[in-house]
């Protein structure tokens, strides 16, 4: 493509062109589902770029106010359905944070695990659609192979592949079924050493890094300004991540696990050379640095996961009995993010004591955040480089649109 | 800072702006006048030792009960309320404000009650300010682009009152 030219500008000394506005989407391949961009071009250049959204809106605030929040968990999977489990994470703490519900040790070690086991998984289909996004069809398949893996895991834990409704408010459902710690373990072995293949196959590939190196550069001041969180602000060098920086009712489930935060400081990464080497032409904010916090945090959860193993087989104490159906919710109102696979989930919940249905259910999505900069991102860039900027956002339009 | 001494320096730096505050609440919170509300974010924002550069979710929330017999029971008036939840990400800290509203402007029904928007002090809140709008009819004076942005543009009222009501028609799709 033509981003090797220093200067994108050159293209216009020899062609005369006109501006034209150039649709793409709702229905388009790179677009993660139904985004629908409008682009404003010069030839071969960007100059706006306008995101639609809504067409997956489907009134989830308006659902929670007519439903109990145990009732409203599978709700709450069918926003982000790349990483069901961190959803339901996220909204079971936001509702007993307002119930004032503390858990066993036990439940805490299970949700981590759970959780961490959902963060792979969903960062396995992030580098594999950006690799579709950028032209290469294998890696896709080789991370749905593993990502398969970690399906059948679930299937085995609550039945469901997609939308699990597995952690909900007081603890998850039922227990981890016996052998299945085991068999968790075996996958971890497994999945190690193929993650080495996967920077192999991309992070490391030629190809791939003149496709996103220096490509998208977004500052940590832009990120912060436009609320942009998870891989994407860490990506810009930000050191945040709630896991370690978060609320205590969230932070105390993480207590005593050793884990750095994915970012790069005095220019290297944690732990980095056990990783391949940042390229050269790489700058700190780019697409490539974003591709390489979520590739790096894959490795980060399966150590997280195996910890939580440990912890979690000499837990005393339930696993955490789910609150009853229709649970009276007390008067007030509470607030909680956590660190999902794309960033913050913030849950809002408002109740007005009057019995056990909110008064008030608002999500706070990371995608809607990290969408929004788009639009200053891809501001002069390459019609090409726009699946590039916006795939390395790693989008789900169900968590964006509720 | 406690929250009384933060509450404090507020009310001194803002005087009669700052209408209240609840510091007992799970996330306390302070009451911020309408008018009040851009210098007070510019403040947060802007002093080092607050610093609140973050500004995590803007909702929007309607009291209105529309059985006229759990009405009379309600300890409040109909009114909406704004809530920002801003957070630090130096200082690890996090801030909820309040604006209440009433539910129409000069209580005439359809009249979008008004806000002065914090685009210009978040960029975020760009995106935010059109969500409560699109969904809760809140107008944001001073947002750049003030549309819809979940539903569609010729979409009629506003979704997430407790008084409305599912068209029973849209473009020749049954609604109810």
């Amino acid at each position: 493509m033509a981003s090797q030219l220093d200067d994108p500008r050159i293209i216009e000394f020899d062609v005369r062109t006109d501006e034209m506005l150039v649709n793409m989407g709702p229905q388009h391949p790179s677009t993660h589902g139904v985004l629908r961009l409008v682009l404003r071009t010069d030839g071969e250049v960007v100059s706006e770029v306008t995101p639609h959204i809504g067409y997956l809106h489907r009134c989830a605030e308006k659902i929670g106010e007519n439903l109990t929040p145990r009732q409203y968990i599978p709700y709450t999977d069918r926003m982000d359905y790349l990483a069901g489990m961190n959803m339901n994470l996220g909204w079971a703490l936001a509702v007993e944070k307002l119930m004032n519900l503390e858990l066993p040790d036990k439940a805490r070690h299970l949700r981590v695990m759970i959780a961490e086991m959902n963060r792979i998984a969903s960062h396995l289909v992030g580098m594999g659609a950006y690799g579709l996004d950028l032209g290469t069809f294998s890696p896709f398949l080789y991370a749905f192979r593993e990502r398969e893996k970690i399906l059948d895991l679930f299937e085995e834990v609550c039945g469901a592949r997609l939308t699990y409704s597995y952690i909900t408010v007081g603890g998850a459902t039922a227990d981890l079924p016996a052998g299945w710690i085991h068999k968790c373990e075996q996958f971890l072995e497994q999945l190690e050493p193929v993650i080495e293949e996967y920077h192999a196959l991309l992070t490391t590939n030629a190809i791939f890094v003149r496709r996103t190196a220096n490509i998208g550069v977004l500052s940590p001041e832009m990120a912060i300004d436009y609320g942009c969180t998870g891989p994407v602000l860490r990506g810009s060098g930000v050191d945040r991540d709630l896991r370690r920086d978060g609320e205590q009712r969230y932070t105390e489930m993480y207590d005593g696990y050793a884990f750095e935060v994915i970012v790069e400081k005095d220019g290297h990464y944690p732990k980095d050379h056990a990783y391949p080497a940042v390229p050269s032409s790489a700058v700190l904010g780019d697409c490539w640095h974003r591709f390489y916090v979520r590739m790096l945090e894959v490795m980060q959860s399966i150590d997280l996961v195996r910890q939580s193993i440990d912890r979690y087989t000499v837990a005393k104490g339930s696993w955490g009995e789910p609150v009853k159906l229709t649970e009276k919710l007390p008067k007030g109102e509470a607030y909680l993010e956590t660190e999902a696979p794309r960033g913050q989930m913030g849950f809002y919940i408002v109740s007005n004591g009057g019995g056990a249905i909110p008064w008030r259910v608002r999500a706070r999505s990371s995608s809607f955040c990290n969408l929004s900069v788009t639009h200053d991102l891809c501001r002069g860039c390459l019609i090409a480089d726009v699946p590039a900027i916006v795939g390395s956002l790693d989008i789900v339009m169900g968590e964006i649109d509720r | 800072m406690s929250g009384q001494a933060f509450l404090e320096r507020l009310k001194k730096q803002f005087g009669d702006r700052i209408t209240g505050a609840n510091l007992t609440a799970i996330d306390p919170w302070v009451d911020v006048s309408p008018a009040g509300l851009l210098g007070v974010c510019k403040y947060l924002r802007d002093e080092p030792d607050l610093r609140f550069d973050m500004l995590n979710c803007i909702s929007g929330v309607d009291y209105f009960e529309t059985d006229p017999k759990k009405a009379a029971k309600t300890d409040w008036q109909p009114h909406l309320e704004v809530v920002y939840h801003l957070s630090s990400i130096p200082h690890k800290t996090s801030i909820v404000l309040k604006i209440m509203l009433p539910r129409w402007k000069n209580d005439q029904a359809g009249e979008l009650p008004e806000v002065p928007s914090v685009s210009a002090i978040w960029s975020t809140a760009d995106w935010h300010e059109r969500e409560v709008f699109d969904l809760m009819g809140v107008r944001f004076l001073g947002h750049p682009d003030m549309r819809r942005i979940l539903c569609p543009e010729d979409w009629v009222g506003y979704p997430l009152r407790k008084d409305y009501e599912m068209p029973l028609e849209y473009h020749g799709i049954r609604g109810r």
